[in-house]
């Protein structure tokens, strides 16, 4: 027989380490073609880090983001990210990026003010024009001039116009010997997700029929991306609710999955028929623009809420991942014996 | 082991190439030609990742033998743009963000590409097991699905 429940989880991810210090560093060059060379050590593993430190660089320049080209490729040379993991990403490498372009526009200033013998202070940034405030008629180049000029020299003093940038949410806290407290995040994200799912009951397989899943992320830098991050997150939860394993159930260890066919991951066919996903957004005081990271919990959000649901269609609480077909019918065999 | 002349066409231009009988095609693009486009994923057909076209319809390139494709027309993902042009399947994907990592993105678009020309109308549902064979890690398969739906109904 089929029975159909719903459940459903909210999920509370910390994004970013406050406690124990968690630095990243960035640097962008003025090249000699007028583009920005933004070096980062966060690693993009598809997850989009890239795109958006460019989108955050090219905001903070006030350039489009054509201009800018990014690189995080070679660990030896790149500036130093503790890592992409933790949703960290999004809250903190955007700070140093934006830090890196304020000294990089220090840098700028400087180098113009002495072209002009002028003030650095009195130098300003309008997108890709600066100018002398007060003479902008006379006292005017582009990025791409200044770019020409610094690095090819010619006329202008050679220069090498690179900023740099670093950040953590805070330095490091000791806890409270007397209270044990420790401000121990950066930022939460805040997410909600409902599943309904239909139990075969004849042979333990659970579907998940629909899904919604909404997350409060700050501020949706790149919505293509929050939705990518939304809907793989299921990938990996569902994954983790029903079917993975690399660990063999029974009799012995040579069950274990050896090759990545025998390691369930859901597939097109898994994927529930109808699904939901949603983006809130409250901007977070911690964030450039507002911008946290969720995206490591959009993959927690979904196990208990299917775990809830079949709790909710057949009776029993399924206390181990994944819940395989040997699970629910184990879990119906103990509830009919203790009836 | 002895080698031997495999002659086919490879995205609408001939080449030949030395190969050995156990070589797979996946092996010979991979590693003899540097069409690096159809992926290894499992090397055991199982993930879809290496899926070419051969004579039109999807194969894993690495359950093929490559001496099999003597004398026939091979499709990999380098050879869907023309002119330049991206393919609509690829704009579609692009633009609407179906894929995270990437790794699956080439065996997908060359399914796609095999679905569209057999069905140019698909529901959602004959996507969905058309493209079940396909492993997404990332779990783009309902932007995937979006953007094949969206190059049926002509917006791209
Ligand atoms: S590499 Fe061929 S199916 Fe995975
Ligand atoms: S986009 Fe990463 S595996 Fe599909």
């Amino acid at each position: 027989m089929k029975k159909k429940g719903v459940g459903m989880s909210c999920v509370l991810h910390p994004t970013g380490n406050k406690g124990a210090g968690d630095p990243s560093q960035a640097a962008i060059q003025l090249k000699p073609d007028g583009t920005f060379a933004l070096l980062v050590g966060a690693v993009d593993i598809g997850q989009g880090s890239n795109t958006i430190l460019r989108q955050f660089a090219a905001d903070a320049l006030g350039v489009p983001i054509e201009k800018i080209l990014v690189s995080n490729f070679a660990d030896d040379f790149a500036p130093l990210c503790l890592g992409s993991f933790a949703s960290r990403v999004t809250l903190i490498d955007p700070h140093a990026v934006v830090n890196a372009v304020e000294d990089l526009k220090r840098r700028i200033r400087e180098w113009v003010a002495n072209e002009w013998e002028a003030n650095p202070e009195d130098i300003e940034f309008d997108g890709e024009t600066v100018y002398l405030r007060g003479d902008r008629e006379r006292r005017s180049m582009t990025m791409d001039q200044i770019a020409a000029g610094a690095n090819f020299g010619g006329g202008y003093n050679p220069g090498f116009l690179v900023g740099t940038g670093a950040w953590q949410p805070a330095k490091f806290h000791a806890h409270d010997p007397e209270t044990g407290e420790m401000p121990a995040v950066g930022a939460i994200s805040f997410g909600c997700c409902i599943a309904e799912v239909e139990v075969d009951t004849e042979t333990g397989v659970v579907d998940v029929t629909r899904l919604v899943q909404v997350w409060e992320v700050g501020k949706a830098v790149n919505p293509l991306l929050v939705r990518a991050q939304i809907n793989g997150g299921l990938h990996i939860g569902m994954g983790y609710a029903l079917t993975e394993s690399s660990y063999p159930y029974w009799p012995t260890e040579d069950y274990a999955p050896e090759k990545l066919g025998d390691y369930f991951m859901p597939t097109f066919l898994d994927y529930p028929p109808e699904l939901i996903y949603g983006i809130e957004e409250v901007p977070h005081p911690a964030g450039v623009q507002g911008a946290k990271g969720f995206s490591e919990g959009s993959s927690n959000g979904p196990p208990p809420a299917i775990i809830a649901a079949i709790h909710d269609a057949i009776g029993v609480w399924i206390d181990t991942y994944p819940a395989t077909p040997e699970v629910i019918l184990k879990a119906l065999e103990a509830k009919k014996a203790s009836e | 082991m002895k080698q031997q002349v495999l002659t086919f066409i490879l995205n609408g231009e001939e080449v030949a190439v030395l190969v050995t009988p156990t070589e797979t095609l996946l092996d010979v693009l991979r590693e003899r030609l540097q069409i690096t486009g159809p992926k290894r994923g499992c090397d055991d057909g199982e993930c879809g990742a290496c899926t070419v076209l051969l004579d039109g319809e999807p194969v894993r390139s690495c359950l093929t033998l490559a001496l099999t494709v003597e004398g026939r027309t091979v499709t990999t993902v380098e050879g869907l743009m023309v002119k330049g042009e991206l393919d609509r399947l690829q704009k579609a994907f692009y633009e609407r963000g179906a894929f995270q990592c990437g790794f699956c993105t080439p065996g997908m678009l060359m399914v796609a590409k095999s679905l569209l020309a057999k069905n140019p109308n698909p529901s959602r549902d004959e996507i969905r097991s058309y493209m079940a064979g396909n492993l997404c890690r990332c779990g783009s398969y309902e932007e995937i699905i979006e953007a094949i739906q969206a190059v049926a109904a002509g917006e791209y």
